[in-house]
């Protein structure tokens, strides 16, 4: 097969689309008024912001007054986490899971050392939270569960709707982080029953830089920064008001042609699930259905990932993977070590994420590809029984 | 991340492979990250005649397992011994700070190697001057 430069790491970002770019560019030329300005040119941004807003709204079932937009998908995390937290002085109870993104975890570790209880849930082997142990969890003093949508690692959907219906008769609080899912499954707040929201458009081909969270009207959330009265003081500081069309257009996009691109992308995570699981010695990573469309993660027993990944890379296949080599830090992926996976299966675990760009040929490539790199890694590993 | 030598070495590793022969094996590998490395030395008249390797890691240590075999082919085991971690990286032309750990598994698995060679020369040494 010829050689092809193919993209499947769009967990970690997709490319920016020509319509958001295009919405984008009056405001980052012409039209650079300060949406807190007066003046005619600070009118013209104060109507984008709020037709943003109102787009936003619109997608995720929520009223416009409900969206502030952020620095980002971690931005919003904090803000919400934390926000709501420091309404609470130190004292009172979280939930989260074991297989949340840093900016969750790492948030409620920090909270901890300020004073606050924290749980963090255990998942089962396809990274499911399970409910029964969450009931288990809730107390007295439990006003916040932050659980995420969809897990980047290894795509398993959370059941957020009834965890949400769950917390809501208690009056817990729920904040889901919906990064991943936003742009891939069918996001409504009030589905969901959630409070707070996170979402960052670079994940749904929107721009970097830029996110939102939805607060649910009636929930009150401490700022955490503090400045001007930008996003009702909850996210103060001069609008980036090109990124905020730029989300709100991708978004759009994204929601009204989430149905086809559901179908083609699941179509394609199958395709490449099935080919490479005719491959020897490997393993699916999270749930075989319950499970984000663009999503596949499968451990090569005997082969290291960044290896996989430098091989792949030199074929012009851009991927991921949750080895220690590939953390930066020598550990490997807490997802996959929550979920029970031993060092060595976490260690050669490699991550495709499909986007809206792929295409058929392009995942007959990467199966074209995959086989004689692992062939060739195995035979060199110390591992393997040659 | 990696420089083009460290890709050279990883793309087409020298002496990558077992040795069903070898007068030596010596292994090492990396609690922390995982990695595991196996040294395969063949030795004649004191010098390494021939060696081989076999690695489960990322591609500094792949890497790095290659190179070492090349600087150390044809050296006696008293200058092989010498050989650093430290060496194998700058022969490498560096290495990035968090995957210098990787030469260290190549240093000591050819280490690992001598030092098993040598104590069962002793061993044999010490059977032939038994009465």
């Amino acid at each position: 097969m010829e050689s092809r430069q193919v993209y499947m790491d769009h967990g970690a970002t997709t490319p920016l689309r020509e319509e958001a770019l295009e919405a984008m560019m009056p405001y980052l030329q012409d039209k650079y008024g300060n949406p807190s300005s007066i003046h005619s040119a600070g009118r013209e941004a104060r109507k984008a912001v709020d037709e943003a807003r109102e787009k936003v709204a619109r997608a995720l079932g929520a009223e416009p007054a409900e969206i502030f937009f952020t620095g980002g998908g971690t931005e919003s995390n904090n803000i919400a986490i934390r926000g709501a937290a420091r309404l609470k002085k130190g004292r009172g109870h979280l939930i989260t899971s074991a297989i949340e993104h840093h900016a969750v975890l790492d948030v409620c570790k920090d909270l901890e050392q300020d004073g606050f209880k924290v749980t963090v849930l255990p998942v089962d082997s396809h990274g499911l939270v399970e409910l029964r142990a969450l009931e288990q969890a809730l107390g007295p003093e439990t006003f916040l569960i932050s659980i995420m949508t969809a897990n980047n690692e290894v795509g398993t959907v959370e059941p957020i709707g009834e965890i949400g219906a769950l917390a809501r008769e208690r009056g817990i609080l729920v904040h889901t982080d919906a990064v991943q899912a936003v742009g891939q499954l069918p996001v409504d707040v009030k589905k969901l029953n959630v409070d707070f929201l996170t979402l960052s458009a670079h994940k749904f081909n929107g721009p970097k830089g830029i996110g939102a969270l939805y607060v649910r009207k009636g929930i009150a959330v401490s700022p955490v920064f503090r400045g001007g009265g930008q996003e009702r003081k909850l996210r103060p500081g001069t609008e980036n008001v090109a990124g905020i069309v730029g989300l709100a257009r991708a978004l759009e996009l994204a929601v009204a042609e989430l149905p086809q691109k559901t179908d083609h992308l699941t179509q394609l995570r199958d395709r490449l699930i099935a080919g490479l699981l005719r491959i020897d010695d490997v393993t699916l990573n999270g749930h075989p259905t319950l499970r984000l469309p663009g999503n596949v993660n499968v451990s090569f027993n005997y082969i290291e990932g960044e290896s996989l990944l430098l091989s792949l890379d030199l074929q012009g296949v851009a991927a991921s993977s949750g080895s220690a080599c590939t953390s930066g830090s020598l550990d490997p992926s807490h997802v996959l070590m929550a979920m029970g996976l031993d060092h060595q299966h976490a260690h050669g675990s490699l991550r495709l994420s499909l986007g809206r760009g792929n295409t058929v040929e392009d995942v007959d490539y990467v199966l074209s590809v995959i086989p004689p790199i692992v062939q060739r890694l195995r035979k060199m590993s110390a591992l393997y029984p040659q | 991340m990696y420089n083009d030598k460290v890709i050279d070495h990883f793309s087409n590793p020298r002496n990558a492979g077992e040795m069903p022969d070898a007068d030596a094996v010596g292994e090492s590998g990396s609690f922390k990250c995982g990695d595991t490395m196996k040294i395969f030395l063949k030795i004649n008249g004191g010098k390494i005649a021939d060696i081989k390797f076999q690695t489960f890691g990322c591609g500094a240590a792949i890497a790095s397992s290659s190179i070492l075999t090349e600087m150390v082919m044809g050296k006696s085991l008293e200058e092989a011994v010498r050989i650093t971690n430290r060496d194998v990286a700058d022969e490498l032309g560096g290495l990035p700070p968090l995957k210098l750990h990787c030469s260290n598994l190549a240093a000591d698995a050819l280490h690992d190697a001598i030092q098993k060679y040598r104590a069962a020369q002793r061993k044999d040494k010490g059977k032939a001057l038994a009465p």
